[in-house]
């Protein structure tokens, strides 16, 4: 291959969606994460000899939602297989997980691949497993230690067709299945915690050639930052390996955010050979049209419907409306604040400024906000019907955040009520006038552009005098028809 | 249908089984003996049946999600070879 031979990018994605189920997916230990080491590891997870797998239904249902939200195929029937291999946080030997017949097949996705162009990521499939356990290479000297707690948890892998040519739009992609689970509460998306994780297939190809690239597959890949940089890292890796007559070679590769690399993981190379077939300790399931009907009725409206008709109905704009819909509970608790203020446009504006800056700042998630929707509609509907100014509003947000009470008690309190009586303004602006005599000087000698200007210089003047509770419309006004005169 | 020495030596690895080298010939015929008992019911014309999933015709009962388990950790692990801070101990296995 020569220097100027162009490439695509082609990637695929695997993602593990942790169901959110109390118990696992075959036996009734908790599925609760956090807890010591095998307090949550029974006969089942442990796989001890005799004991049998009994399904979860609720993983069943759930699988069954997100196939019904892509718009999938979910056959009739479906059914269990055992995925063979050797690894001690494996105790059975074999994982089941479902080969021929998944729950979920022949789903789609549409992405943004910019501002205005849209892409259909096709879903292959989305089958239902049992995750393994976690091992700990660290602590223990000579030994790894097993800790089962995760063994048998229920996973959702989700498998999409090699349709992605960038790490943009694998990121894009990843997004949005992270967004669609949360929306239909099957999975809690909690990456940190490895709730929601993803797997990439990658290759290259010159751009004028059908045929695919060897391809690379990069494992567990657990923030969407690490995603784009492995991804990138990995094109940029294959490209120079081809163009200095080298050959990629089909491996598992691990990325090390640390150095921002892949390297090989050794230890998987022998050729994967699962020998799949049949779990005979499970029978298969059957999920009739009246389960799916009663499934999709439980479906809310999804994001981008949501999306939409914030667009359409609420007037808001598409930036706005994509950040009000990330995820379920900033939505919720958008809807929440604009049906006691019916202000879009105002709750938009203090949720994803104030209130986000607080979160984030604070590293704080918006379900455990000190200041609730209601605190936050409530005081919004002070600021409309001129209680208190959008500037002192910011105050009185801090004060909420702080757990000073609610906006109408923080303004009683600490008496930020806006001044409206208009003799009181009238003083404070004559004040100011009197006290400014060049500045009035130079206002009556301007032009009327220039006036414009000046005037804030006045406004700015009287609003600090009154400590920011002047009304700024009634001071404006004030301020013209004295200076004017 | 005839297996050679590496194809059972990889079978062998697979499952991992420690086998015979004196033995190899002998699991070498009688595995081939399967896949021809194998081969002979794939000669079958099975085109107009549905496959079977499992050999009984009924459907999986489901579970309620409830955690109905406590905590046997002591129990489970009085049964281990080796334990420690909750862990079970293995081998230690290199990445």
């Amino acid at each position: 291959m020569n220097k100027n031979t162009e490439w695509q990018t082609i990637i695929g994605l695997e993602i593990h969606a942790q169901l959110a189920t109390k118990s696992k997916i075959f036996s009734g230990s908790s599925t609760k994460y956090g807890a010591a080491p095998n307090t949550q590891a029974n006969a089942v997870d442990l796989g001890l000899p005799g004991v049998l797998p009994v399904i979860n239904e609720q993983a069943i249902f759930m699988a069954v939602k997100f196939g019904l939200a892509i718009g999938a195929e979910i056959p009739k029937k479906s059914i269990f297989a055992r995925k063979n291999y050797f690894y001690p946080d494996l105790p059975k030997g074999y994982q089941i997980s479902q080969f021929e017949l998944p729950i979920v097949s022949n789903g789609q996705i549409e992405i943004d691949i910019d501002e205005n162009n849209k892409k259909i990521i096709r879903i292959t499939r989305a089958h239902l497993e049992e995750d393994a356990g976690k091992s700990n290479h660290d602590d223990f000297l000579n030994n790894t230690g097993v800790d089962l707690n995760r063994a048998g948890n229920p996973l959702l892998e989700i498998v999409s067709e090699p349709d992605m040519n960038n790490a943009k739009e694998a990121v894009n992609y990843l997004k949005k299945i992270h967004s669609l689970v949360q929306y239909l509460k099957i999975c809690d998306g909690n990456m940190q915690e490895g709730s929601f994780r993803c797997d990439a297939n990658v290759s290259i190809r010159p751009i004028d050639k059908e045929e695919l690239g060897i391809r690379a597959e990069i494992k567990n890949l657990n923030s969407f930052k690490f995603i784009e940089a492995a991804i990138n890292y990995e094109v940029d890796r294959q490209i120079e390996l081809i163009e200095s007559g080298k050959k990629v070679v089909q491996e598992t590769r691990l990325y090390d955010p640390n150095k921002n690399e892949t390297r090989s993981m050794r230890s998987k190379e022998e050729a994967n050979d699962y020998r799949y077939f049949p779990d005979p300790d499970l029978l298969p399931i059957l999920i009739t049209d009246e389960t799916k009907k009663k499934i999709k009725e439980e479906i809310p409206e999804l994001p981008d419907i949501k999306r939409k008709r914030y667009i359409s109905e609420l007037d808001l704009s598409k930036y706005d409306s994509n950040n009000l819909t990330i995820n379920p509970d900033i939505a919720n608790y958008f809807e929440e604040t604009f049906r006691i203020t019916k202000e879009a446009k105002m709750c938009a504006n203090w949720i994803m400024g104030d209130l986000s800056a607080s979160l984030n700042k604070n590293n704080i998630n918006l379900k455990d906000s000190p200041v609730s929707a209601k605190m936050l509609g409530e005081m919004i509907n002070l600021i409309k019907n001129n209680t208190i100014s959008g500037k002192i509003a910011k105050v009185v947000f801090e004060a909420m955040w702080n757990g000073d009470g609610n906006a109408k008690e923080i303004i009683e309190n600490k008496n930020l009520q806006q001044v409206t009586d208009s003799k009181e303004i009238e003083k404070i602006v004559t004040e100011t006038i009197t006290e400014n005599k060049p500045q009035v000087e130079q206002y009556k000698n301007s032009s009327d552009e220039k006036k414009q200007k000046l005037i804030g210089f006045f406004v700015g003047k009287v609003m600090k005098k009154s400590k920011g509770k002047a009304n700024p419309s009634q001071v404006n006004e004030l301020l013209r028809k004295k200076l004017d005169n | 249908m005839s297996l050679d020495k590496s194809e059972i030596q990889n079978i062998a690895l697979l499952a991992r089984l420690t086998i015979d080298e004196d033995d190899i010939a002998s699991h070498c015929k009688e595995l081939a003996d399967i896949i021809d008992l194998i081969e002979k019911m794939n000669s079958v014309d099975t085109a107009s049946i549905e496959p079977l999933a499992h050999p009984l015709d009924l459907f999986s009962r489901l579970r309620t999600d409830n955690v109905t388990e406590k905590n046997e950790r002591e129990n489970f692990q009085a049964n281990a070879t080796e334990t420690k801070d909750g862990y079970y101990l293995v081998p230690k296995v290199i990445e």
